[in-house]
């Protein structure tokens, strides 16, 4: 690239940067304004103040924690067995129907997802709207993610472990235990982490879903943000800004050392071996 | 391979997960056909399931269709669904392919940086980030304010400007929360490509902007695929943001699916919506299908 050319891809870049960025700034900007949520009046952290006096707002973060951890849970378990099954197994009676099956959440507008998982909840298993119904639903989108995440994972370890496990007297259900999970329990927790975040923030399928006093953050928030800018919201955006950021960056810096480590480790044992 | 072989343990391995998709996938899709073309019982919610005279489309799709055919609401919802979902799509094509590019050209060891600032938006809570663009674009926001004092000073305009609520914020909202399912695929296939064709493309005297268009281009087609339908067929079903961006009178079919079932407890009409919103993504899903792997892993 000559100097012109580097010159137009860096703008490109700051302003694809700053489009994704500019939002979240005025927003995080705002909510240390006094008064009104949009429109500057002076410094104030008022709005962190009613924030902390939002029951509603406290319960939904509960609520909304709650489901995330058990759906993540649970799709990290059914993601495995169906990354494990898409991976390891090549040919079985109805594979095509299972892998279009796996991949069909992902590409499914949630509201079709909510209202056919309404229907047969409520009609064919007489269930009523809650926590249950929320939770089976995050998980049915939440393991198709997952499995997506451990799939990319099983598909660059070779089968040679595991084989080698057996080979060496191991029973499969071991093998799979002692040896194949401790190789992909990064992916693991990133599926884990992935599903988490969905989760928290579904507010579609939740909306069909909920029952009488089960209200996730997200509903409670799209309730408020319906009716016009709210001071709470943005010190609500902002802590949630600062949360994700801190963890992210946090997360990638610890994996990067990792990184480092292993490949200082690896050097060192050629070294050794040599 | 011995794992794989046991066959006890084989069908049991497969038939967990299986038996999952079966029950929370398989069938409440069926079920959905199955309330699609039943009659709604008057006093709301509840239904019959199939009709007595066995005309199974005539309660809820035939008056879809009708109204699709005659120009009614439901032609409405569906059209601008498609046509912001195209658009939205569109637009980060435009924004993102460039981005993607040189996100893939740029240094190695920059590059994890540069992917992790553009995955950082899609951490934060969609909804949040929604709601920030609702701040930047209220009447009375300094964004707003400020343009309009430019404009009007300049005599372009009379009034101050407007922009929430119209399809310039909505569009805003769709390509800000999307860009991210665009720029991955893209940069996820770009990054693979092999620099020789480039270095070859312009030993052989292509100016960069024609090795740009008919070498780089060409190659990605597999992840400019991915993007679009990535983009495009959740657009098409999206709920939260024409809600809160695009005011009263942008009709997304997400909505009036869900007014349907919350509002006017019709069931089974609220169902043959759904179905028709699945034959409408059922084609771009078998392209993207086709696409995806060539694209690789992104997500």
């Amino acid at each position: 690239m000559n100097e012109q050319h580097r010159w137009f891809a860096r703008s490109w870049m700051v302003m694809v940067y700053a489009f994704l960025y500019l939002p979240i700034f005025v927003l995080i900007a705002f909510s240390f304004n006094k008064g009104r949520p949009t429109h500057w009046n002076g410094f104030s952290t008022e709005s962190y103040a009613a924030l902390a006096k939002t029951p509603e707002i406290l319960d939904g973060l509960i609520v909304s924690l709650k489901i995330a951890v058990i759906s993540a849970i649970f799709s990290v378990i059914i993601g495995t067995l169906i990354a494990f099954v898409l991976q390891r197994y090549r040919r079985f009676t109805g594979k095509t129907l299972f892998s279009g099956m796996a991949n069909t959440p992902l590409v499914m507008p949630e509201v079709v997802l909510g209202l056919s998982l309404l229907l047969v909840f409520k009609s064919l298993f007489k269930m009523e709207g809650g926590y249950l119904m929320i939770i089976l639903g995050h998980t049915l989108l939440g393991a198709a993610y997952a499995s997506v995440v451990i799939k990319a994972r099983f598909s660059e370890l070779p089968m040679a472990y595991e084989e080698a496990a057996l080979d060496l007297g191991a029973k499969p259900l071991n093998a799979f235990f002692l040896v194949t999970l401790p190789l992909i329990a990064q992916s693991l927790i990133s599926a884990g982490l992935l599903v988490f975040t969905i989760s928290f923030d579904d507010v579609v399928v939740s909306q069909f879903l909920n029952g009488p006093g089960v209200k996730p953050l997200p509903n409670v928030i799209l309730d408020n943000a319906r009716q016009g800018a709210k001071p709470v919201l943005n010190a609500l955006g902002a802590v949630i800004v600062f949360v994700v950021s801190v963890v992210l960056i946090a997360g990638s810096i610890w994996m990067q050392k990792r990184e480092k480590k292993r490949n200082a480790e690896i050097a060192a044992a050629y070294r050794d071996a040599t | 391979m011995k794992l794989t072989q046991s066959s006890r343990g084989k069908w049991l391995v497969i038939g967990l997960p299986y038996f999952w998709l079966l029950v929370m996938l398989l069938l409440p899709f069926l079920f959905l056909g199955q309330v699609s073309v039943s009659e709604m019982e008057n006093g709301g919610g509840f239904l019959k399931i199939y009709r007595h005279d066995g005309w199974f489309f005539k309660d809820n799709f035939i008056p879809i269709w009708n109204d699709i055919i005659n120009g009614g609401t439901y032609r409405t919802a569906y059209l601008s669904s498609l046509y912001y979902a195209a658009l939205t799509a569109f637009w980060c094509l435009i924004i993102g392919y460039p981005f993607a590019y040189f996100m893939a050209r740029a240094r190695k060891e920059l590059q994890p940086t540069l992917l992790l600032f553009v995955m950082l938006p899609f951490w934060i809570s969609m909804l949040i980030r929604v709601y920030a663009i609702k701040v930047l674009f209220n009447d009375s926001g300094f964004l707003v304010t400020s343009i309009s004092g430019l404009l009007q000073r300049f005599g372009l305009i009379d009034d101050p400007l407007h922009v929430l609520g119209t399809p310039f914020s909505m569009m805003f909202g769709m390509v800000y929360v999307y860009i991210p399912f665009m720029i991955l695929p893209l940069y996820s296939t770009l990054s693979k490509m092999d620099p020789r064709y480039w270095e070859a493309s312009a030993d052989l005297g292509a100016t960069p902007i024609k090795t740009f268009f008919l070498i780089t281009v060409p190659l990605s087609k597999a992840g400019i695929i991915a993007g679009l339908m990535l983009v495009f067929i959740p657009c098409v079903g999206e709920y939260v943001i024409p809600q809160l961006l695009g005011g009263a009178d942008i009709l997304m079919i997400g909505r009036v699916l869900a007014d349907e079932y919350f509002q006017n407890a019709n069931w089974p009409l609220a169902s043959a919506l759904a179905i028709t919103i699945i034959l409408l993504v059922i084609i771009p899903m078998m392209i993207l299908n086709k696409y995806e792997e060539k694209a690789g892993e992104f997500k």
